[in-house]
């Protein structure tokens, strides 16, 4: 399997800051799995931000499907980003859309003709099962229920890549576990899967996936190799 | 479900654009009625005035007088620059100064000049030198005034009201414009969160810039349409007034076909400035972000 991303000594400062990410290094493959884990602040958002271009690195160097993603031109940005699904902690659901529209967004900014845009999103709600709820504004649903939106909305392109902040950090437990289903369903279809998290419950769930872990900006398991349950 | 032009909240801050779009338009249109009518006018002074000249032969004694305008009147009659030469009826001219001299304009003796109105076959200044020399060999005593002289101060006055409402419209279009920018630029700061996860999906800035020029260039046309609809409504208004004075000069200020539509299109120039206005100012912005 071919990387689909490399980091080599990323470095990551806000402002005239100390160091958020310090010296990551590591490589995701393409069709795995991934758990990134720390505690709060350890810089798991940051991180994510860089995967989905939303943030350049102070320094070091990255590469994204197989590209120079420091160097990428302005003009570039969007043709990745159209690669990458992304799970926001907080959804991020356009509010004045419906769950529908929220979930047809990614089709729209691609350019899907119209007629092709409602086949896949009711596909996609049912899916999440909101199939109900297609009409309803985000201000109107659970926090579950945007999550799973969210999620509609993220893989609805069938991203190379899937990068989810605390997508379970909202919902109840069983919820949780239907979610983390969807994700390894995307999982089995090819996309790289990355999944923020502190719930460790959700770690074993998994058991192919590999976790990096991040403590205070540094990875703590560059290699992989530690996963969870740690196996002797 | 329903198009990504809704992306942006109905109710955002980009609703008074409307109304102040209305404002300008009626302002704009006004302006720009006001500079075709008086452009129209000069028009019609030039027209009426070009190539018209007027021979006072200024003798004391009305015999003398009658004698030197016949020669003169013969000058004209055999020179190939003149279309037309017609001697102004004595009559006419004591009605004339009747509201300054009363009864006594009406009496023979008194030493009241010939005119003669001489309309020129070309309205240039050689051929009015020359027709003024054929004049003055026929009689010295006699004067000749070309009338566009007499109305070139009417004539500045009113290219100089053109003049001033172009840049009125000018004026009004960069304001226009310059409301747009700040307009988008305030929609920028209220959908930022909206914009930032447009980018995330994958939108292009012009994507995001196409949101913003939609929304801008409906309003200018609502607001612009109803405030241009008014404003040719006062136009209307004030064109029938100024035809029922029944003025020459004010004649030529009646706006043509072609004139009334330049002014209805006003608003579709306003609905494209605005588009591109919107489309600068937030290309110009977003470049700023990553």
């Amino acid at each position: 399997m071919a990387d689909i991303v490399q980091f080599e000594n990323v470095g990551l400062r806000y402002g005239s800051g100390p160091e958020t990410l310090s010296d990551l290094s590591f490589t995701l493959r393409a069709g795995q799995f991934y758990f990134l884990t720390g505690a709060s602040g350890a810089g798991k958002t940051s991180l994510l931000r860089l995967l989905y271009l939303a943030q350049r690195p102070s320094r070091g160097n990255i590469r994204l499907f197989g590209e120079d993603a420091v160097l990428l031109p302005r003009g570039r940005l969007p043709g990745f980003r159209r690669r990458i699904g992304v799970v926001f902690q907080d959804f991020r659901l356009v509010p004045h859309l419906s769950a529908a529209d929220n979930i047809a967004l990614p089709l729209r900014v691609a350019g899907v003709q119209e007629a092709d845009v409602e086949q896949p999103v009711r596909e996609m709600l049912a899916w999440v099962g909101l199939s109900e709820r297609a009409d309803a504004r985000p201000e109107t649903l659970s926090g579950g229920e945007q999550q799973r939106v969210a999620i509609a909305r993220a893989v609805i392109t069938r991203p190379e890549m899937l990068v989810a902040d605390e997508p379970t950090g909202n919902v109840d437990p069983d919820m949780a576990e239907r979610l983390l289903a969807l994700f390894a369903s995307m999982n089995a279809l090819g996309t790289t899967v990355v999944v923020a998290t502190h719930d460790f419950h959700l770690l074993s769930r998994i058991a192919e996936a590999t976790m990096l872990r991040l403590d205070k900006g540094r990875l703590l398991d560059p290699t992989g190799a530690l996963r969870y349950p740690v196996r002797p | 479900m329903s198009g990504a032009g809704r992306v942006l909240d109905e109710a955002g801050g980009l609703g008074a654009m409307t109304g102040v779009m209305a404002v300008m338009l009626f302002l704009t249109v006004l302006a720009a009625a006001i500079g075709l009518g008086t452009a129209g006018a000069a028009r019609l002074v030039d027209r009426q005035l070009a190539g018209r000249l007027t021979v006072q032969v200024v003798v004391g004694e009305p015999g003398a007088r009658d004698a030197a305008a016949a020669r003169v009147l013969a000058a004209l009659g055999g020179s190939p620059d003149v279309a037309r030469a017609n001697p102004v009826d004595q009559a006419e001219l004591a009605r004339l100064l009747r509201p300054w001299l009363g009864d006594d304009a009406a009496n023979p003796e008194l030493p009241v000049p010939a005119l003669i109105d001489v309309d020129l076959r070309d309205p240039g200044d050689a051929a009015a030198a020359r027709v003024a020399g054929l004049v003055r060999r026929a009689e010295p005593a006699a004067r000749v005034d070309r009338r566009e002289r007499w109305m070139s101060p009417v004539n500045r006055f009113l290219r100089t009201l053109t003049l001033t409402a172009g840049a009125l419209v000018l004026l009004m279009a960069s304001a226009a414009a310059a409301v747009v920018v700040l307009a988008a630029r305030a929609g920028l700061e209220t959908h930022r969160a909206t914009i930032e996860v447009m980018h995330m999906l994958g939108a292009t800035d012009v994507q995001v810039a196409r949101l913003f020029q939609r929304r801008m260039a409906r309003d200018a046309a609502l607001g612009g349409g109803a405030g241009a609809l008014a404003a040719l409504g006062v136009v209307a208004l004030l064109g029938g007034q100024v035809q029922a004075l029944g003025s020459e000069l004010l004649g030529g200020v009646a706006l043509s076909p072609k004139e009334w539509a330049v002014l209805a299109a006003l608003p579709l120039v306003f609905v494209a400035l605005a588009t591109a206005a919107a489309r600068w100012a937030v290309l110009r912005r977003l470049r700023r972000i990553l």
